[in-house]
């Protein structure tokens, strides 16, 4: 065919030069034809010489060009043109791609419409069932899933926070050999090799964390009866120690389940059950089942905590101890023997910690068969076995705490894997090692020097979402697929097991471990797919598997796969094993603790979490050194000042942070920081307090030396001033003075008569919906988790540390912390302030161009079109919950962002004020539904991102005029009050005033 | 005027308001050789150098701040307004003794202020403009500004008229128009004069152009004389109004600090108090370099520094207001931000405020101070840095700890926040040399109603008077 072009440049030139068509013979031609005959020109038709001879040439126009010598120039230009043409096409060949268009849409796809999955985040202590949330195929928000038991529809920030880990420019995205590019399937035959040679697996070494996927586990089996030798160590760099406990207790690993809405008194001995804890959010659920508003005051629960480092469960207690870790469990002791329980005998305690034992036995002894003692998975096994040995004696076995079988029961316990596993790669034994999503590197303990015991290993096979500090010391790096792309399974804490589904494919080269531990079988190229599938299949056996598989898929959840339940008993010679462990020395004590936000550094890069303010601290983008003001002040140091940690011989420069409630001549230093390699986001932040720790004390120990060194390093703390002011913000009171006079907070309720409110303009009437919001204190935990959720919902800009030194952070919704009372052990009140949808919005008159209003609902809304950026409305609120893009804050470049954005919310530029707006968009879609089905919006339909994460149901969003929903009946609670109403602002939102129920006998003497 | 052809009864013990020994020839012909014949000399152009690279660094910091967002500069959430907010009232302020000169004084018929009032205008004039910079440079996004100026947009949508922001927009705009017309009325006749002593073609062209064919007949003279009296009379409501308006933009919100009635009087009395320094810092050097100091004599500077007397006390009773308020209203918030200034992180400018502008003004009591240029220079230099001061303690200690404590934080200005700042000082100033430079600052008119009329018979050489003094 000739190209048009050429044609037309015929066309043109042929004008003059063609000689004249006779039309007469075109016409018999036409005439002579049968059939059907197409023509393209009159030339064609009239078989002109001419014509025929055009056709014969393959460039008509061009062709005496060939056949003249050619000139230089003519030379140059050709060779110069097919140059640059190679160029074009000469690298690769491009492989068909054909768009095919929705013509035939995929079954429930409709653009604009999200679908739903349920899958599950392995996590450890188990998976939290999870529904997420997708756009077109690409996830972009994580909720709970109300059907798995770990979840119970609520997420913590570390669900919320998944989807920006799916999206991460800095993930791992290819296989790498030696720091260079590979294939999958060059590793696969790298694998090939390694199973041919294997032998009985002599010198295969495997780490990884400890299993929560009964594929996984069986896949390791299989694996095992193949080659016998090969040797795996499970490790959790944060470690814990329940285990441990339940076996000395009870001679046999037992799994722990504690039912805290069934306990009317519960101790924690440094467990952070409501924060951090496998299972955190059903405890959290049922803890607070008896202390929110709606509920029955006259059975609210007590909870006593003793802990070395302020934790969201410390700050929600009645009564909170700061002692050291290791004075944790003397007081355990005490209180054994005030139980009459035999624990091997109890030291001299302080006499304030003799007398907090005292009452608190007395307490727990009231209420028998209705208490929990729980101890803290960083508290050594003998506090566990000690709280078993309580609990038992108290009759809470079965009632209040239930034990169960473990999953892993039957696996070798080795306290010390990674100890082991250097120590056998010291003695060059190790041959091969594969290192399935763990970074022992730079999270093993620091004397064990990892990195130098593993250079002695000749073949090592790094897997990880990251190329961290492991992968960079291993030949191969295997990219791990995350969780929202992965097929697998997991158990949750109490044994429910679920599918993991993806819900997109792989971005990059990502690999599960499934596939990686297939690597080294007979059929090495299996999909995940295929390998979760058939270990379900042969487990469930039945011939309807199909409909058990699609069922199971759809709900997230297998029914009726908790972990049996057991009884138990107290082993004959507890006592005489649980021997005291050596008097707390002197000194400075020093305790790790995962960090609230990054948890053992796994979630470092994640900029959500980052800029997510520690519940207690409010500091973000780095650790600290948590210091007691009296700690602090004796040591003649001061927030921000550097100091030179010396522990073992071991030494780290970290920043101060003084902390009301650590407890003091106790130091905790947080874990996760520090970072080295792994991404732009973790890099630089904070320091590595691993390098302190050391492999047989690795929660806490003494002998901590602080020196100061001079300079500072600036924190972004995100709420400089923690009192009060005496100000009625936060109301609060104990249960005791609010059953004795129950119209307490009347004066705080909204005063809604004209002569009160002082305003000469008439009420809105609202003939149609009234959106309100109810938020119960008594519930909020200060978990962060629907900070992230609105982050995830919204679309909010990460600004970074410089940015929240300035005080820029975006969060629509922040958790205020103010502390109470003694500076060194305060009482700390948690309040979610987010947009109050004042009835009288002081930022709506003040805005010059109208681009914040109030619609007909109630709602205050910003319009971000409209928003030069006075700023005056952020002036004008008495809040402070507007945020404005004083930068250009949105990422408008990085492409792999782009799919993790909300298509219902518009993502901000510079320049524009936003504030929180009730998740309009999900409003708006629910009531689009509604009026197609032609109701209004039932109550709980919409559920705002907060209130929808929220593991306490806390947050409260429905409608003020339906005089059945849950938000109305919580607004006229006893309890309610509204912040600011002497403002006259009349804010959408209220609170529910907190009322703590401690106990007399310890009533603080002040 | 013809009033003002009457003597003013002079106190022995005042300067007289113009050095004796001057008539119409010498008037015309001092004022106007500033123009048409002072040379070009070097420490003026060191100075206009100076003063042009302020002006580059206030261009170099707004295309920074266009190209970034307001980022740049210091403000956070809680301060979301700080320098541009503070600069912008108190350059406004400063505006404001050059209104009150002309039209106040003028309708007063306080014939001392001839002589410098033409000057005071044209400094309201750079004021405003420098004023009006930082509202609309101050948004998130400056190129959406015009938005808050009511214009029939195609999407019918209008400013948001209850906005403190629009009623600024309003007053300041219109202040600039009455201000710039007041001005440019005064200045026909002298552009006349100027056209008409003019030897350069250049210079008879344009003065001619703004001179709108002045020719001095009667009938000029009358329209003028009432042009000027109208205006005068606009102006007047402006002075107070203006500020006024401005102290909306804080009396309005409910910030505490902000939320009080005593602010449109206070702001008012503190903008002639700024107003008056920063006529007396630019009159003393002006007068010593151009050799003016006949016409602005001790006298005016005398009278400037008595009236700052008592509009520091003016200023004095609103702060001694504001605190008695705040304890009176009972409101836990006001007290705490009155606490919160007298010892506070921002405390030693509260307590720098209430020196600078308040216990310096009173050392004009002292006759031996009045009538010291230098020390007048000094103590006017000072209470500009006062009022800046107070606009610095009324928006930023009022905003950086207000309701709720979880959110209070601190405002620490930045590299651009300065440069801004010195930026608009460097284009006022520069406004201001060329002023000098290529307008007559005195005004010829009027300072020849107060010099003694000529001989009553004026003879042919008087009445071609322009032509003989270019000849001397």
């Amino acid at each position: 065919m000739n190209s048009p072009l050429v044609q037309i440049a015929e066309s043109v030139r042929g004008a003059a030069s063609r000689p004249k068509l006779d039309l007469e013979a075109v016409r018999a031609k036409l005439a002579e034809a049968r059939g059907k005959r197409f023509w393209r020109s009159l030339e064609e038709i009239a078989e002109t010489p001419e014509f025929l001879a055009w056709l014969d040439d393959e460039f008509p126009s061009r062709a005496q060009d060939f056949r003249n010598a050619a000139s230089r120039r003519d030379v140059l230009r050709l060779m110069g043109g097919a140059l640059a043409l190679a160029g074009l096409t000469g690298c690769t060949k491009q492989p068909p791609e054909y768009i095919v268009p929705y013509v035939r849409q995929p079954e429930d796809v409709i653009p604009g419409k999200p679908l739903y999955f349920a899958t599950a985040m392995p996590f450890r202590g188990g998976a939290v069932g999870l529904v997420v949330e997708s756009h077109e195929g690409r996830p972009t928000k994580i909720e709970g899933n109300p059907q798995h038991p770990a979840s119970l529809g609520r997420t913590l920030a570390w669900q919320q926070a998944a989807t920006l880990d799916l999206y991460d420019p800095d993930r791992s995205q290819a296989v790498l050999f030696r720091g260079r590019i590979s294939s999958w399937g060059k590793f696969l035959g790298a694998a090939a090799e390694l199973r041919e040679r294997a032998g009985s697996g002599e010198g295969i070494y495997f780490l990884s964390e400890p299993l929560h996927s009964p594929t996984l586990i069986a896949q390791r089996q299989a694996l095992v009866n193949r080659l016998p030798a090969i040797r795996w160590f499970e490790y959790d760099a944060v470690g814990q120690e329940a285990a441990a406990g339940a076996r000395l207790a009870f001679g046999e690993p037992v799994n722990t389940v504690y039912l805290f809405e069934r306990a009317d008194v519960i101790l924690s001995l440094d467990a952070d059950f409501l924060g951090s804890m496998a299972g955190s959010i059903p405890y959290a659920r049922g803890f607070i089942s008896r202390r929110r508003a709606e509920a029955d005051r006259s059975r609210i629960n007590r909870l006593y905590v003793v802990e070395p480092a302020p934790t969201i469960t410390g700050d929600k207690a009645d009564h909170r101890l700061a002692v050291k870790a290791s004075e944790v469990e003397g007081i355990a002791r005490a209180l054994a023997s005030q139980l009459g329980v035999p624990a091997g005998g109890a030291p001299g305690l302080r006499p304030e910690l003799e007398h907090f034992a005292r009452v608190v036995a007395k307490d727990l002894q009231a209420h028998r068969s209705a208490c929990v003692v729980v101890a803290g998975e960083q508290q050594p096994a003998t506090v566990h076995a000690i709280a078993h040995a309580i609990n038992q004696a108290l009759g809470n076995g079965g009632a209040t705490v239930l034990y169960s079988e473990r999953a892993d029961a039957a696996a070798p316990v080795d306290p010390q894997p990674l100890r082991t596993l250097a120590a056998e790669m010291n003695a060059g034994r190790v041959r091969t090692l594969f290192l399935l999503g763990v970074n022992p590197v730079y999270n093993a303990p620091a004397d064990l020097q990892f990195a130098r015991a593993l250079e002695k290993v000749p073949l090592r096979i790094h897997h990880g979402s990251h190329q961290d500090e492991t992968a960079a010391l291993c030949q191969w790096h295997v990219p791990e697929a995350h969780f929202l792309e992965s097929w697998s399974d997991a158990v949750a804490w109490d044994g429910t097991a679920c599918i993991i589904q993806p819900l997109i494919a792989p971005i990059y080269e990502g690999k599960t471990a499934h596939e990686m531990l297939a690597s080294l079988t007979d059929n090495p190229d299996q999909s995940a797919y295929r390998i979760v599938k058939s270990y379900w299949q042969a487990r469930h056996g039945g011939p309807d598997f199909e409909q058990a598989w699609q069922q199971w898929l759809h709900d997230g959840v297998i029914a009726n796969t908790s972990f049996r339940p057991k009884t138990v008993s107290v082993r004959a010679d507890f006592a005489a094993r649980a021997q005291a462990s050596p008097a707390p020395a002197q000194g400075l004590e020093i305790v790790f603790r995962p960090d609230p936000c990054v948890w053992d550094g796994r979630f470092a890069n994640n900029a959500w979490l980052q800029e997510t303010p520690k519940p207690h601290t409010k500091l973000t983008w780095d650790n600290a050194v948590c210091l007691s003001p009296a700690t602090a002040q004796r040591l003649g140091v001061e927030n921000e000042d550097m100091v030179e940690l010396r522990y073992r011989g071991r030494v780290v420069h970290a920043p101060v942070w003084t902390t009301p409630g650590q407890a003091n001549d106790s130091a905790s230093v947080f874990l996760g920081y520090g970072r080295r390699r792994g991404g732009r986001v973790c890099e630089g932040a904070g320091y590595d307090a691993y390098a302190l720790r050391t492999s047989d004390q690795p929660h806490f120990g003494h002998g901590l030396e602080i020196r100061k060194i001079g300079g500072r390093r600036r924190l972004a703390c995100t709420q400089d001033h923690s009192s009060i002011e005496g100000r009625e913000i936060v109301l609060a009171a104990t249960n005791a003075e609010f059953l004795a006079n129950r119209r307490l907070f009347e004066h705080k309720h909204e005063k809604t008569s004209e002569e009160e409110t002082l305003t000469i303009y008439p009420e809105w009437p609202y003939t149609g919906y009234k959106w309100g919001m109810a938020i119960d204190l008594n519930a909020c935990i200060g978990c962060n988790s629907c900070v992230v959720a609105c982050v995830a919902e919204n679309n909010i800009a990460v600004v970074g540390k410089t940015q929240v030194l300035r005080g820029r952070e975006m969060h629509w919704l922040r958790i205020d912390r103010y502390f109470e009372g003694d500076l060194d052990n305060p009482r700390t009140y948690f309040q979610p302030m987010l947009c109050q949808q004042c009835e009288r919005a002081p930022c709506e008159p003040v805005c010059p161009v109208a681009a914040t209003l109030h619609n007909d609902e109630g709602l205050s809304q910003m319009v971000y079109n409209r928003c030069v950026g006075t700023r005056y409305c952020s002036n004008n609120c008495p809040y402070k919950v507007r945020r404005f893009n004083f930068l250009l804050y949105s990422d408008w470049e990085t492409a792999s962002l782009e799919p993790l954005r909300n298509p219902d919310v518009t993502v901000r530029s510079r320049g524009v004020m936003e504030k929180c707006s009730f998740c309009i968009q999900r409003i708006q879609e629910a009531k689009i539904e509604a009026e197609k089905q032609e109701r209004v919006v039932h109550d709980g339909e919409i559920q705002t991102a907060c209130q929808q994460a929220c593991p306490t149901e806390a947050i409260m969003f429905g409608d003020l005029n339906d005089r059945s929903s849950r938000v109305y009946r919580l607004h006229q609670n006893e309890l309610n009050y509204s912040v600011l109403t002497e403002l006259g602002t009349r804010p959408r939102i209220k609170y529910m005033a907190e009322l703590r129920n401690p106990n007399p006998e310890l009533e603080r003497r002040s | 005027m013809s009033s003002r052809t009457v003597p003013i009864t002079e106190r022995a013990d005042n300067p007289p308001v113009v050095a004796p020994g001057h008539d119409y020839r010498s008037v015309t012909q001092v004022i106007s050789d500033v123009v048409l014949e002072f040379p070009l000399k070097r420490d003026w152009l060191i100075g206009f150098g100076i003063v042009a690279f302020f002006l580059s660094v206030l261009l170099v910091a707004l295309l920074y701040l266009v190209l970034r967002g307001v980022g740049i500069w210091g403000i956070n959430i809680p301060v979301a307004w700080g320098f541009a907010i503070v600069n912008f009232v108190w350059w406004i302020g400063i505006g404001h003794a050059g209104t009150l000169i002309s039209a106040i004084l003028l309708l007063m018929k306080q014939d001392w202020r001839t002589s410098i009032n033409r000057f005071a205008e044209a400094m309201t004039l750079f004021a405003v403009i420098c004023a009006g910079l930082f509202p609309l440079a101050h948004t998130g996004r400056p190129w959406l500004s015009y938005w808050l100026f009511p214009y029939p947009s195609t999407m019918n949508m209008w400013p948001q008229p209850r906005s403190p922001l629009i009623w600024d927009v309003f007053a300041v705009s219109t202040y600039f128009t009455v201000s710039l017309l007041f001005w440019y009325v005064g200045l026909v006749p002298d552009l006349a004069t100027l056209r008409d002593r003019a030897r350069k073609r250049w210079q008879q062209i344009v003065f001619g152009i703004f001179a709108l064919g002045w020719t001095g007949s009667a009938r000029h003279w009358l329209r003028y004389e009432m042009a000027y009296l109208l205006l005068a009379g606009l102006a007047t409501p402006l002075v107070v109004s203006v500020h006024t308006v401005v102290s909306f933009d804080f009396a309005v919100s409910q910030v505490p600090g902000w939320h009080t009635t005593i602010f449109p009087p206070y702001f008012v009395a503190g903008a002639i108090h700024s107003g008056f320094a920063m006529v007396m810092s630019l009159a003393v050097p002006a007068r010593a370099y151009y050799g003016l100091r006949d016409f602005i004599t001790m006298r005016h500077l005398q009278n400037m520094a008595k009236l700052m007397i008592a509009t520091s006390w003016i200023v004095a009773y609103g702060y001694i207001m504001e605190i008695f308020m705040a304890w009176y209203s009972g409101g836990q918030a006001e007290w705490f931000m009155v606490v919160n200034r007298m010892t506070g992180p921002y405390a030693p400018l509260y307590w720098l405020l209430w020196l600078t502008n308040i216990f310096s003004a009173q050392l004009f009591w002292f006759k031996g101070i009045r009538t010291n240029t230098i020390a007048l220079f000094v103590l006017s230099i000072i209470i500009n840095v006062g009022m800046w001061l107070e606009r610095v303690v009324i928006v930023i200690t009022s905003l950086h700890r207000d309701f709720l404590p979880s959110s209070w934080a601190m405002f620490y200005p930045t590299f651009w926040d300065w440069a801004t700042y010195l930026g608009t000082i460097g284009l006022f100033l520069t406004l201001m040399f060329l002023f000098m430079r290529v307008l007559p600052a005195i005004s010829m008119t009027e300072m020849k109603a107060l010099v003694p009329p000529p001989a009553p018979l004026p003879t042919r050489q008087e009445t071609v008077g322009h032509e003989m003094s270019v000849q001397t």
